[in-house]
């Protein structure tokens, strides 16, 4: 299994001492060429030093054991359409979104609505680092050092009422912050949904940061969701709003085509997209002559995942 | 406006700058390629570049006739054929980066995308339908074959729809790149439809 438990040893224990401040060196150097680097005009990255690490985030629990994808592909290579439709559309325009001040909104089958602000949501639970894989629906993969604490914990605080099947999400509608959005290349606002024991899965994470830090604007600030034995689709940015629901949610790629979009969408090599292959996938950021690799079922995942849907037809199911 | 005429050492020297200029796209990944600048799926960025570079010059070959037709500049004819085989070039560089960069040459894995992807089907027909006309480019080809080179050579009307429909079918949700494409193809195929049923009348 790819999933390893969490190890006593830190990684301070493991690197010695001298390779460690060697790194920081290094590090210190690579610094300063990057600081040469914006005096000569490269702006983005004096912009990225203003993103804040968190402090106190819990070692990873969960964690696949392999090499995280480089941040500058994390942070660059993104589908969050409420930006435009390419690639480098959210990394070069989602400076309009603003995740400062920010509230999430609680409704449907619920005790009573609530409202609940960012900063309160990082004190909901503490804060956990989540190595995970993230396999797009469009055939390539990273690995992602998330930050972030199990929905399990928000929707315990939510208190939903015994109606209550399935969680739907909402990213925030503002054509203002989201210029996307005045293209009806999707309907908006873009919304996905859970079951509920998947909602409750301990996997099933709401991240607010990546790589130690705040979550940048493109990948969903400041707060999104994050199913990783599910299609990276699944994964709703910039969430304002979280209703419970008795019916299951129809979510914005079913709108877009039930044929191929269905509400799990869990990530299965056996069942392709009907318009292409879902046997393999592309590992981003390792290269020129990296060969394709098999794509795994529920993404690796399986072990935590797999008897939710046990007597499933995932034919079906999709 | 009286047509743009060209002496023939004119029309060379046009030519072999349009023969230059055809290859910055492919000199363009090279140059991205040794700087790392590729972007985060490297793989994805040279297939797609090679495959709408294909398009666009099976477009480019079809307004030929079109241009010439309208601006009486006849030269523009011997602009053709370098359009179409760079057509082929870089249809021939999309093939071989998918099955060399991104499949490796897996010869099974290859097979079954063919067999269940219609995407795939409708751009490979598009490919193979153009081999023919590659082979057939050389003038010694077009003498021996006289009628018959031009019958086999309205293939490209196939192909370029196959090749459209390719891009159609492969884009996961926004649809305004193929539908570029598709509008200037049909522009380029309703004016020689257009054409055709006035030569008709008049006879």
């Amino acid at each position: 299994m790819l999933i390893l438990p969490k190890s006593d040893i830190a990684p301070s224990d493991i690197t010695p001492r001298e390779v460690y401040q060697e790194r920081r060196q290094f590090l210190g150097m690579a610094g300063g060429l990057a600081l040469a680097a914006a005096l000569g005009g490269l702006s983005t990255l004096a912009a990225a030093n203003t993103r804040q690490k968190f402090s106190g985030v819990i070692p990873s629990k969960f964690g696949a054991d392999e090499k995280p994808t480089p941040y500058k592909d994390v942070a660059g290579y993104n589908n969050f359409y409420e930006f435009g439709t390419s690639k480098s559309d959210p990394a070069d325009f989602s400076d309009t979104l603003r995740p400062r001040p920010w509230t999430v909104s609680i409704e449907g089958e619920v005790k009573k609505p609530k409202r609940i602000a960012i900063e309160d949501l990082y004190k909901l639970a503490p804060l956990e680092e989540r190595l995970y894989r993230m396999r797009c629906v469009e055939g390539w993969s990273m690995v992602i050092p998330w930050v972030g604490f199990p929905l399990a914990d928000l929707i315990k605080w939510a208190e939903p009422t015994s109606n209550a099947k399935y969680v739907e999400f909402f990213t925030l509608n503002d054509q203002q912050q989201m210029p996307g959005q005045r293209s009806n290349v999707l309907d908006w606002p873009y919304n996905e949904g859970l079951r509920m024991d998947e909602a409750m899965n301990p996997l099933t994470l709401m991240a607010v940061g990546l790589y130690g830090e705040q979550l940048p604007n493109q990948n969903g600030a400041p707060i999104r969701l994050v199913t990783p034995w599910k299609y990276g689709f699944k994964g709703i940015k910039s969430i304002v709003r979280i209703k419970f629901t008795e019916q299951m949610p129809v979510s914005s790629w079913m709108k877009a085509n039930i044929h191929e979009y269905g509400f799990y969408s869990n990530v299965n090599p056996d069942v392709d997209h009907p318009r292409w292959s879902q046997a393999t996938e592309r590992r981003i950021g390792t290269g020129f002559f990296q060969k394709r690799q098999k794509t795994l079922m529920f993404n690796g995942y399986a072990e935590q995942v797999a008897q939710m849907y046990s007597g499933m037809d995932l034919r079906k199911n999709f | 406006m009286p047509p743009i005429t060209l002496t023939p050492a004119a029309v060379s020297r046009v030519k072999a700058v349009l023969f230059c200029i055809a290859l910055l796209p492919i000199a363009r990944l090279f140059v991205l390629g040794f700087l790392d600048k590729l972007g985060a799926n490297p793989i994805e960025f040279v297939i797609r570049s090679n495959g709408t570079w294909a398009l666009t010059f099976l477009l480019i070959t079809l307004t030929v006739t079109p241009l010439r037709k309208f601006t009486g500049a006849n030269w523009l004819v011997q602009m053709r054929r370098m359009f179409g085989l760079y057509a082929f070039f870089y249809a021939l560089m999309h093939m071989l980066s998918y099955v060399w960069l991104d499949q490796w040459f897996d010869w099974a894995e290859i097979g079954k995308n063919i067999a269940k992807h219609p995407f795939i089907i409708a751009g490979l027909s598009s490919f193979v339908l153009l081999i023919p006309l590659a082979a057939t480019s050389t003038n010694a080809m077009m003498k021996r074959m006289k009628r018959n080179w031009q019958k086999l050579h309205t293939l490209v009307y196939p192909i370029a729809m196959l090749g459209v429909l390719h891009y159609f079918w492969l884009v996961k949700k926004d649809i305004t790149q193929p539908v570029i494409y598709a509008v200037i193809l049909t522009l380029l195929l309703g004016m020689r439809i257009v054409w055709r049923l006035r030569q008709n009348t008049v006879r």
